[in-house]
């Protein structure tokens, strides 16, 4: 064969070789549940036969591009603003209870999003909104306005499945983040380092691959981001800016924040840690760093598009792995909603279902601190194990179905 | 196995065991003396629990609400107790009582979440542990095998300086945990992973309700409990070192001193509460003969800020104060007094004793332990403990 040709045939062989098969395994239904308990929240039956009969890398495929529907809004009441000087003026312990009332009514507006997800992209819409929520942490217990929780969750979910990059500089500017780290009093010649810090060790490089030099000038440079109180939309405030020459990571020049945020973003150890992150998420407790890498530099090479992210690691050996089924210890959430779907149980009211989450460890949109909930194994201890099994207990009696007692109150149903 | 039995197992090597040292640490350990810790959530008015009645600077800050001079018990020329108090005062003529002034720490943060996980974790101001000091005690050097837990929490669902290592667990009265406790009966035993570490909660959570029920030795208190939250949070504990068992920590939590607002009238009944609940707690140990093996410890997020709101309450704070009691304490004043002339750019006092000298004074003089790796810094301990 005339060398050019062999080539030719090469590349047509390969080319075979990497589409999908026609005619594709089914995967059956103990792969369909591990799936779908990970991706989403439990695994509702009718979706573990649909995805039964599909193969693994057609499942993956029908969860990142499969249809989704609009999340409702949520009541008005949650999306009433109430400035700083407005909340001062109001009865303390009406305003207390006001605001009892409306944090019942924003949790149950998210975890009726994740019950009522209609299909396993919505599902893993709503994990990934999570997901997010507990990476670009901010906490109602500093940020006090549903309204600003509301539109940064609804801000979590646009991009939840799209571009880091993008998501990155708008959660940046989102009015409960300016809040929750201080950007809003970060002013020239009065910087305040919290957000700049944050952003480094948290968000995207990790601890170790910055200085402190790094974050007195990148803070110098997120100079003028801030809020309006009166009605708590971002503003850019031009004179607070400082104009001077900043040096971030090495490169200098009148940098802005923006600027800096690319100057993050063109780091490998930002994908190297978002993606170690989902690792932790979707796969297994123990990373593989070799593995890690490899999906990092996709990330970065798609220009921080999470579905690639994500498909790799869907698609990746360690996620199917033996070793690694019933390996991840649920979040309460996973816990609650996961067992509602799965049993297709009718979900407790609002109090109870908020209730719920705090004795199982896990107020939505307060999570402990900017870190987020560490997860794992810190999510069981004796209270909150306890918590879980007469929830389990409750539901199963409210519902008449103690046949399932003993499979709920096992250990193994900790996990997923 | 008996102490005996356990010699002669150790074989050859039960001739070195026999030597007088070893032989009392086979049968005895440092967690035998108890520590009680006492939560004071939202943040207790140290201000107004210990009262600087002659400083002109509190009573400029506290026009409204400050304890005036004829009110407070005096314990010294410059301070004196609340007057709601006023039950401490036989252990504190009785020198049981210590009290800690001016207990803080660096860059104090004002957030009720943050800086209660400051205190429990025993972090700096700008650090994240994911472990408490005292679970990190538990796992540095664990509590006998034989304890019914490690630690035992009353009137909290929250595992506060216990989160994230020994055995702990919580409950609002020993009947209810053991029936809690039915739930927790799957058994196994995994090898590692997840599993197993789900089967070794639910095995400390049997392993203590056997213990608290199994002993079926009520005490039969003559004293009497006060009828309230706390009393009743107190009994509970009461009970439970009643039944027999060994523990290293019990932690008990009166909650509510977040007094934004018309603080004297609630603050006063806390106070009460407290202080009521205290001298039962020690009359029960007494009865015990457990009293000389207990310290008693409060502690809280922050105190509280010194100059009075428009509400005639108070805002957070930073430098508290605080108390510990028993009958090996020794009693008296520790620490500085505030200093009210000089306050931080928030209005709030500095600190004279950092509040890991506090755990460090647990560590290494109540249990003999190192302090340095569990605090994370060598601090120096205080004198309320020989």
């Amino acid at each position: 064969m005339h060398p050019a040709f062999r080539n030719i045939f090469i590349v047509f062989a390969f080319g075979i070789l990497s589409i999908e098969p026609v005619f594709a395994a089914a995967m059956g239904a103990a792969d369909a549940r591990h799936l779908l308990n990970r991706a989403g929240f439990g695994a509702r039956p009718a979706d573990v036969a649909g995805f039964a009969r599909l193969s693994r890398t057609e499942a993956v495929g029908r969860l990142l591009f499969g249809p989704t529907v609009d999340v409702p809004s949520p009541p008005d009441d949650l999306l009433e603003y109430q400035s700083p000087a407005m909340l001062r003026a109001q009865d303390k312990e009406v305003r207390k209870q006001e605001q009892r009332r409306r944090v019942i009514g924003l949790r149950a507006w998210w975890l009726a999003a994740m019950l009522k997800a209609p299909t396993p992209a919505a599902q893993l819409r709503e994990r990934m909104t999570l997901f997010w929520h507990n990476h670009f942490v901010s906490s109602l217990q500093k940020v006090r306005s549903t309204k600003l929780m509301v539109e940064q969750n609804q801000l979590l979910r646009r991009h939840a499945l799209g571009n880091f990059d993008e998501l990155l500089h708008a959660v940046s500017k989102d009015p409960a983040m300016v809040i929750y780290l201080d950007s809003a009093t970060n002013r020239k010649g009065s910087p305040n380092e919290n957000f700049a810090r944050e952003v480094m060790e948290l968000f995207t490089l990790g601890e170790g691959n910055y200085s402190e030099q790094d974050i007195k000038e990148a803070a110098r440079a997120f100079t003028g981001w801030s809020i309006e109180r009166d009605t708590g939309e971002y503003r850019w405030r031009p004179f607070a800016h400082d104009n001077g020459s900043k040096t971030v990571l090495g490169v200098s020049g009148n940098l802005d924040g923006d600027a800096v945020l690319d100057i993050l973003l063109a780091q490998p150890q930002t994908a190297e840690l978002v993606v170690r992150k989902l690792w932790r998420e979707f796969v297994s407790a123990t990373p593989n760093e070799q593995e890690i890498r490899r999906i990092a530099r996709r990330y970065r090479d798609a220009n921080y598009d999470t579905r690639v992210a994500l498909r790799e690691l869907l698609n990746s050996q360690a996620f199917w792995a033996t070793e690694n089924r019933l390996a991840l210890i649920k979040s309460p959430v996973d816990w609650i909603v996961g067992t509602l779907n799965t049993l297709e149980m009718e979900a407790p009211d609002s109090q109870r279902l908020s209730l719920a989450l705090r004795q199982l460890g896990q107020d939505l949109f307060a999570p402990p601190n900017v870190r987020g909930w560490p997860g794992g194994e810190a999510w069981i201890n004796s209270s909150t194990l306890l918590a879980r099994k007469s929830l389990a207990e409750r539901l199963l009696q409210r519902d008449g179905r103690t046949d399932l007692r003993e499979a709920l109150l096992d250990p193994s149903y900790q996990l997923k | 196995m008996k102490r005996r039995e356990f010699l002669n197992c150790l074989g050859g090597a039960g001739l070195m065991a026999l030597t007088p040292g070893l032989a009392i640490a086979a049968g005895s350990s440092p967690y035998d003396r108890l520590l009680i810790l006492i939560e004071l959530k939202g943040g207790n008015d140290g201000l107004n629990s210990l009262v600087p009645f002659s400083d002109p600077d509190y009573r400029a800050l506290r026009p409204q609400i400050g304890i005036r001079r004829d009110e407070v018990l005096q314990i010294s020329e410059r301070m004196g107790f609340h007057p709601s108090l006023q039950t401490l005062m036989p252990l504190w003529q009785a020198k049981e009582l210590a009290v800690l002034q001016g207990v803080g720490y660096p860059k104090p943060n004002l957030s009720h979440f943050r800086s209660i996980e400051i205190w429990d974790t025993a972090s700096t101001s700008d650090q994240y542990l994911a472990q408490g000091w005292l679970a990190r005690s538990f796992v540095l050097s664990p509590p006998p095998a034989t304890f019914a837990a490690d630690a035992v929490i009353v009137g909290s669902q929250d595992m506060g300086p216990m989160t994230g290592g020994g055995r702990v667990v919580a409950l609002s009265n020993p009947q209810q945990f053991e029936r809690m406790a039915r739930l927790a009966e799957g058994g196994g035993a995994a090898r590692g992973g997840p599993l197993a570490y789900i089967q070794r909660v639910e095995s400390d959570i049997r392993h203590a309700a056997l213990k608290l029920n199994g002993l079926g030795t009520d005490f039969n208190f003559s004293t009497e409990f006060p009828q309230s939250g706390f009393g009743n949070t107190v009994k509970t504990a009461c009970q439970v070192l009643g039944s027999g068992v060994d523990l290293a920590v019990l932690r008990l939590t009166l909650s509510g001193f977040d007094t934004h607002q018309n603080q004297p009238g609630v603050h006063g009944n806390l106070l009460t509460q407290l202080a009521k609940g205290l001298t039962a707690l020690r009359s029960a140990l007494i009865e015990l003969n457990r009293w000389q093996q207990t310290l008693v410890l409060s502690y809280a997020e922050f105190g509280r800020r010194p100059r009075e709101n428009q509400s005639r309450g108070t805002d957070h704070g930073t430098a508290n104060v605080h108390f510990a009691l028993g009958g090996a304490v020794r009693g008296g004043l520790y620490g500085e007094s505030p200093n009210l002339a000089r306050l931080d750019g928030s209005g709030n006092m500095g600190f004279s004793v950092d509040y890991r000298s506090v755990y460090a004074t647990v560590l290494e003089r109540w249990w003999r332990q190192e302090s340095r790796q569990t605090l994370g810094g060598r601090f120096a301990p205080l004198g309320f403990i020989a």
